[in-house]
């Protein structure tokens, strides 16, 4: 399984054609207490930089944005219920949705776990 | 007396010390097309508060006020007993001068009265949450239809003919900039069921439906039950939106939300809002529970601070557009705040046995006016169900017959002439509206005059 990140702030999760998608620690951070999540539905497809799904704080509500082009096999309803999860857990038990990829080659573009480092601590 | 307290040499030390040679060059970055030089045509010159006064109660006296005349006018604005508590109340300068309640720490009074407010309109309207007010009536009742947009991914609303038109002519003049579909129709003077069209609301349902939206009592004052409605809605994907614009009706009638309902709007000026020459009012909006991120507006809710405290504040505040812009829920960020208040206070002062009373009052005037005008030669009564408001049907053109009785010092109704001015088939037709404020006396002065009218 290979992890991968976007300048946006998700990650994604490789592991043959099906990937994970969640927001990093780093995003939930900066959010505060995460109240709501929005998920896109099972099926739709969403498109690489893509608004997918929307995260809200107690005082911010952002878009999040899908890292690669694909169809949505899975949305996290366990978020429903609580949302918190992605405060608690955001790269474990707080994903958000999981895609079917439509073309593996555009991970190529995204950061690894050591660049995405770098990537914040630039900010 | 001039109403601009500064003088010649108090603006030139105000310009002097920002640089400023004149107000010309204060004002340089106007461009000088858009800038006003002389007087502005047709507006009188300035004249004292004295002389401003009498000239204004000159004007007034041509008017026949809803207070000194038999009065008989609804179709979305009723004339109800305000107590005169609520007046003064609203008036206190804690609630008069109150800004937008950010701030939860200075404004614990505002938000608990948005607060009471919003529980009030939930439990009258039979909904799990209600905003904390919008602009008026109308302006709710298209923010429905864009939230069931927003709620089903579908852009097809369906609007009852027995939907104000007024209602229908906002949501058009939005549409036309959305894109939204409108599928809309004129009402018929059905006799026993005016302005209802359950059968064709029901038959256009389909898949592609976003909401159909349906008042109740409706514009002729026909009352209908929602229940089967609610359901085809359901069945179909669609949601359910009922406007009420009439709230003291609430009183006797079941209300929407309990009747299947899912977003439940209205105006609220007939409860501690008077006339006001039209505004401002009060609008009210409420929904299921799972809608709330859907919902525009305002919302105040409670909660606990560190210390365990109770506290309000507003809350869900990521739908408003001081968040997140072009991902609002709605443009409109206007709450009706006093008026919110005063719609409270008054319901306050009812309770729920008081408003049991005063609809029932209101719909036992009315039926009594009802028998009493259906006796007169030529008229026809056509409601069988209605609350304080019904539909008669003269033998001749009902516009010119208000007009006549307005002469003689009574405002017999609101004549459909005026408010379908495009329908001849219905010109015939005029809305009765019989509050609590209606006396007997007023009634048999209606119903002699109008007798007299016809024949003429």
């Amino acid at each position: 399984m290979t992890t991968y990140y976007t300048e946006d702030h998700e990650w994604i999760s490789v592991e043959g054609g099906t990937a994970t998608v969640g927001i990093t620690d780093y995003a939930q951070a900066q959010l505060g207490d995460i109240v709501f999540v929005e998920l896109p539905a099972t099926g739709a497809n969403v498109a690489k930089g893509g608004e997918a799904a929307v995260v809200e704080s107690v005082k911010a509500a952002s878009d999040v944005f899908a890292p690669v082009t694909g169809t949505v096999s899975e949305a996290n309803a366990a978020l429903e219920a609580d949302p918190a999860l992605v405060n608690s857990a955001p790269e474990g038990e707080g994903w958000f949705f999981k895609l079917a990829l439509a073309d593996p080659s555009e991970l190529e573009g995204l950061m690894d776990a050591a660049a995405y480092k770098a990537f914040c601590d630039g900010l | 007396m001039r109403y601009l307290p500064l003088t010649d040499s108090d603006r030139q030390a105000m310009l002097a010390t920002i640089g400023a040679g004149s107000i010309d060059d204060l004002f340089v970055d106007v461009p000088a097309e858009a800038r006003l030089s002389g007087p502005i045509a047709g507006l009188a010159p300035h004249a004292s508060e004295l002389a401003v006064e009498r000239h204004m109660s000159k004007l007034a006296r041509r008017n026949l006020s809803a207070g000194e005349a038999p009065f008989f006018l609804g179709c979305g604005a009723y004339k109800h007993h305000v107590p005169a508590s609520v007046d003064h109340l609203i008036q206190r300068g804690e609630f008069l001068t109150s800004y937008t309640p950010y701030q939860p720490e200075i404004a614990q009074g505002t938000l608990q009265a948005l607060f009471e407010f919003q529980t009030q309109v939930a439990r009258l309207f039979g909904c799990d949450v209600a905003n904390a007010s919008m602009y008026d009536g109308s302006t709710a009742c298209w923010e429905a239809i864009t939230m069931a947009r927003r709620v089903t991914k579908r852009a097809k609303a369906i609007l009852s003919a027995g939907l104000h038109p007024h209602y229908v002519s906002l949501a058009k003049t939005m549409a036309r900039f959305t894109g939204d579909q409108l599928d809309s129709a004129a009402p018929s003077l059905t006799p026993g069921a005016p302005g209802d069209d359950m059968a064709r609301l029901l038959d256009a349902i389909d898949g592609e439906t976003s909401c159909v939206v349906v008042q109740n009592p409706n514009i002729l004052g026909h009352v209908a039950d929602l229940s089967e409605l609610a359901a085809r809605c359901h069945e179909k994907g669609a949601l359910l939106i009922a406007v009420v614009t009439e709230p003291v009706a609430l009183g006797a009638v079941r209300s929407p939300g309990e009747m299947g309902a899912d977003i439940v709007v209205g105006e609220g000026q007939s409860i501690g809002v008077g006339l006001n020459f039209g505004g401002p009012y009060v609008g009210l909006f409420a929904c299921a529970e799972k809608y709330v991120r859907q919902m525009p507006g305002r919302l105040a809710g409670v909660t606990t601070d560190a210390d365990g405290q109770r506290g309000f504040v507003l809350t869900l505040s990521t739908r408003e557009q001081h968040i997140r812009r072009e991902k609002a829920t709605s443009n409109i960020c206007t709450n009706a705040g006093l008026c919110a208040l005063a719609f409270s206070i008054h319901l306050t002062l009812l309770g729920e046995t008081g408003l049991r009373r005063l609809a029932t009052l209101n719909h036992a005037n009315a039926v009594a006016a009802a028998d009493r005008l259906a006796k007169l030669p030529g008229v026809e009564l056509l409601n069988t169900a209605f609350f304080n408001e019904f539909t008669l049907k003269l033998p001749v053109e009902a516009r010119p017959v208000v007009r006549s009785l307005a002469d003689k010092g009574i405002l017999g109704g609101v004549s459909l002439g005026r408010l379908y001015p495009g329908e001849p088939t219905l010109a015939n037709g005029l809305v009765v509206a019989v509050t609590e404020t209606v006396t007997g006396e007023d009634v048999e002065a209606l119903a002699q005059a109008l007798e007299a009218e016809i024949a003429a």
